[in-house]
């Protein structure tokens, strides 16, 4: 025993083929209790095929899905399955009636009684704070609260599983951030296995404890969110969480556990044990790049220090993201008021530097490669 | 014009009077519309939606024989009504022909497409992940149909007037399988072809406009009841 939560969910070899096409496999999946996972990935990526194989709206074409160790329609009948979970998709698909009996809609098709249904849709409605819009017709609600009915609808059933297929897309950032936030709270207050699809990078790191990268069909990685986020096992992994400085290099020197690798003629160190001569990919984050003027630093002192100009600045929030030509492009995101510091614009000089913890190195022979275990 | 005035006016006559024999032809009409529309909702409902949500091999053909059937003649369905219940018909054993149940038959057949068509666009427009959303929410293949048809529940009373619409004035089919036999299978719109013929214009206006205040009432209830689910 090693003390590990139990999984709740395992998927051995699933595999979903359509017209044809493999557009889900996924060789090995487990989720254990109190999870959250949150899955990223292009459109078309799988995300969607594989919450719908979870819960068994989509009968997979090879491989098996245990819940709590349970096969699904063998161990364990479909029906008995689905009304253990609980879906909530990118479009709030609500019923022609009021909020309350949507809220309640799940209980009724269990067969609750109205007297049991009505203290649990009343305290989902006050926990998603849509309980003033009771008695409203579902049809005339905004999207957000449209959108608040639609996950009170899934925790009225109190489910043992929760999954979540973009279910905050095409809200406005204010609306999307204040849903976020009650979700988070009710996920941290229910502990429920929680399985989380989105595009959204900053979503997914505010509420994943794992979080999975798909494409193709595939998970590619899954981790912590650090671990992905900053180890990431390819280059399509890595511009997915962000890195925007990908760069190809030759090993050219080997130090005790760094080295240097040649790029666009430029030497940049790095932490790893390679073979010199081999092909790497060097991942470098933007908010782990430092401007400073060019006065105010040695480029030759220290390492991966590189003087640069500035060629785009383009405004993201609270950052501002400046592409440097170092002899290579290179992405850094600075704060506002070090933006006005540095009195950065396009054509300007500066100064360049990220750590060499900073860069993290894909293989030539890994680049393309994938975790085993998801 | 006096024709017309006059038949008006004899028309309004029989019907403040209470007519016996009007009065009887109108709830013979309500019953045998008003059946066949009931059993073609039941046949129709089940029918479309069930193609609506399913993929089977030549489902395109069906889908076209169905809207082929929302424009069947009645004529045509009263001729082949009348040959299958015949006496020597595959259905004559049963005994029915020139009786109000064969009319009921008859206008089954008539209404059952149009309630069918109408469903199945109706399901079909659903949006296509709400089937998934219901089976989320645990509920069996039964109880999603049944949430659905309340989904579609606006375009299934458009169902329902356009079938009883369709079966309360048709007269070619009634005449020929019910043989508008006075007291017994003489509906409105039988009635009205018959007393034309005869040259009695007052009582046919009188049943005309008995016939088309029927369908306007009812159409009118049925419209009251979607305009209210609309606003809800």
């Amino acid at each position: 025993m090693n003390g590990s939560p139990s999984p709740v969910f395992e998927a051995r070899n699933l595999q979903v083929i359509r017209g044809g096409s493999l557009i889900l496999n996924v060789p090995s999946l487990v989720v254990s209790e109190g999870e959250i996972l949150v899955l990223i990935g292009p459109n078309g990526a799988g995300k969607s095929t594989l919450l719908q194989a979870l819960s068994a709206l989509v009968k997979p074409s090879r491989g098996e899905i245990l819940f709590r160790g349970q096969r699904i329609g063998t161990d364990i009948p479909v029906l008995q399955y689905r009304r253990r979970l609980a879906m909530v998709l990118q479009e709030p698909l609500l019923f022609d009636t009021t909020v309350y009996h949507n809220v309640a809609s799940g209980l009724k098709i269990r067969g609750m009684k109205r007297d049991e249904i009505e203290p649990i849709v009343g305290k989902a409605l006050e926990r998603f704070g849509i309980a003033h819009l009771r008695d409203r017709s579902a049809r005339t609600l905004s999207g957000g609260e449209a959108r608040r009915a639609s996950i009170a609808r899934a925790f009225a059933t109190h489910p043992e599983i929760l999954l979540l297929d973009e279910p905050f897309s095409a809200l406005d950032p204010i609306m999307r951030e204040t849903l976020i936030e009650d979700l988070e709270q009710v996920l941290r207050e229910t502990q429920i296995t929680t399985i989380f699809v989105t595009h959204d990078r900053m979503e997914a790191l505010r509420l994943a404890t794992r979080l999975g990268v798909m494409n193709a069909g595939e998970i590619l990685q899954a981790g912590s969110s650090d671990e992905v986020m900053n180890h990431p096992v390819s280059e399509f992994v890595a511009s997915l969480v962000g890195v925007e400085t990908i760069l190809k290099g030759k090993v050219v020197r080997r130090n005790k556990g760094t080295f240097i690798a040649s790029v666009s003629g430029q030497e940049i160190e790095a932490i790893g044990d390679v073979g010199l001569g081999e092909q790497v990919s060097l991942c470098i984050r933007p908010e782990n790049v430092t401007l400073s003027h060019i006065a105010s630093g040695s480029p030759s002192s220290v390492p991966n220090t590189f003087p640069g100009t500035v060629e785009k600045i383009t405004p993201i929030g609270h950052y501002r993201k400046v592409q440097l030509n170092c002899g290579f492009t290179l992405v850094a995101y600075v704060t506002n008021p070090s933006f006005s510091d540095l009195s950065l614009k396009e054509g300007a000089k500066v100064l360049s530097s990220f750590k060499t913890s900073a860069v993290h190195v894909i293989r030539a022979a890994t680049r393309d490669g994938r975790t085993d275990k998801a | 014009m006096d024709l017309i005035l006059e038949g008006i006016k004899k028309a309004f006559w029989l019907l403040i009077t209470f007519d016996p024999e009007v009065m009887g032809i109108t709830f013979l009409s309500i019953k045998v519309s008003g059946s066949a529309t009931l059993i073609s909702l039941i046949i129709g409902i089940s029918v479309g939606a069930g193609v609506a949500l399913t993929r089977f091999p030549g489902r395109r053909i069906v889908v076209s024989l169905i809207n082929t059937g929302m424009a069947l003649p009645p004529v045509v369905v009263g001729l082949f009504v009348t040959i299958s219940l015949w006496r020597n018909g595959p259905l004559g054993f049963m005994g029915i022909l020139y009786t109000p149940l064969a009319m009921i038959v008859a206008q089954t057949v008539i209404a059952t497409p149009i309630v069918t068509g109408i469903t199945l666009a109706a399901v079909q427009q659903l949006p296509a992940k709400l089937r998934l959303q219901i089976l989320a929410l645990g509920a069996t293949r039964l109880q999603m149909l049944w949430i659905l048809v309340k989904e579609a529940k606006l375009s299934l009373l458009a169902a329902v007037m356009a079938g009883f619409g369709g079966v309360i004035s048709e007269v070619g089919a009634s005449i020929m399988v019910g043989g508008n036999i006075k007291g017994y299978s003489r509906v409105l719109t039988t009635a009205t072809v018959m007393e034309t013929g005869r040259g009695n214009f007052d009582v046919a206006i009188a049943l005309s406009i008995i016939l088309l205040l029927l369908a306007y009432l009812i159409n009118l209830a049925l419209t009251q009841v979607q305009q209210r689910e609309r606003r809800r």
